[in-house]
């Protein structure tokens, strides 16, 4: 296996959504690649720091004023 | 590395984050829906209570400002009570949220770009990030270098700086749970379009994280 078809597979891998098969091939790769090991492995840390940190907050005050116009607008038909 | 080899065999969790029901179970939101169509508001009150945060966050990464994030949340939540009937159940209701979410944003910046065409294919076809240049490890917990507001301020610019039609793509897919096929409904694209979106996002965001994260080598501050 490349490291273009390591590439082509990484997003399935990361989602895991590859085969049994296609996995062994995969980690076979890694096993002599430390450039994929480490663009595999800083993928996945993009997305967990992405997901775990809120970078557009919505503060309560402003959430509250937001979700009461939303509702008095209902209330009376939009 | 960080990640052992065992690790290879246990990938990341990639949880989504609306519970979805299994085929014979019925979304909570479908009951929630039946009851605003029955005139009971504070059905919808519950619902708009649910998702306001994720409608603002994508209202915000799509447009790109506050005032604008605020008007697109309540427009959308707005339209959408009012559109209600014509919600199929076809699609769970937050994706059908999402969509008018999108939408709304994308009228938005158009009003600002005064009427100039605004659509997520904007800036796509960039070869940047496609393949990785930049192989450096990062550092264990990078983090933990950086304050919460420091932090923050990375990850919004970096983001910022993605083509509008991967950022879109990676915010609902990544951030927001949203399924790879919901993606797709949601922003018209087919499933391929959105998997070649998401590996360019991602290569792309992890490269330019690579610029603050990077492992030191010794001696270096």
């Amino acid at each position: 296996m490349t490291c273009t078809e390591f590439l082509a597979q990484l997003d399935d891998l990361i989602d895991d959504e590859v085969t049994a098969e296609m996995r062994a091939d995969l980690k076979e790769h890694l096993r002599g690649c430390d450039h994929c090991e480490v663009t595999l492995n800083t993928t996945r840390k993009t997305i967990e720091i992405y997901r775990s940190h809120e970078i557009y907050d919505l503060p309560n005050d402003l959430r509250d004023r937001l979700h009461s116009a939303i509702m008095a607008r209902c209330k009376k038909g939009c | 590395m960080t990640d052992s080899p065992d690790d290879f065999s246990q990938p990341t969790a990639m949880a989504t984050i609306q519970p979805i029901a299994g085929e014979n179970e019925q979304h909570p939101d479908v009951a929630l829906v039946e009851r605003v169509r029955g005139g009971d508001v504070s059905a919808y009150d519950t619902l708009v209570r649910k998702y306001e945060r994720q409608i603002f966050r994508i209202a915000q990464h799509i447009t790109q400002n506050r005032e604008d994030a605020e008007d697109v949340m309540q427009d959308a939540f707005l339209k959408a009570y009012e559109k209600l009937e014509q919600f199929q159940g076809n699609s769970k209701f937050y994706t059908w949220l999402v969509r008018i979410a999108v939408n709304e944003s994308l009228m938005r910046l158009r009003k600002r770009r005064t009427g100039k065409m605004v659509s997520i294919d904007e800036d796509v076809e960039t070869e940047e990030g496609s393949v990785p240049r930049d192989l450096a490890d990062w550092a264990p917990d990078p983090e933990q270098n950086y304050t919460q507001s420091e932090l923050a301020e990375i990850l919004r610019k970096t983001i910022q700086g993605l083509p509008q039609g991967f950022r879109v793509v990676f915010v609902l897919r990544d951030v927001e749970g949203l399924s790879t096929e919901e993606t797709a409904e949601t922003l018209g694209l087919s499933v391929p379009a959105v998997k070649s979106r998401l590996l360019r996002a991602r290569l792309q965001l992890r490269e330019r994280l690579t610029r603050y994260f990077r492992q030191k080598k010794g001696g270096e501050k």
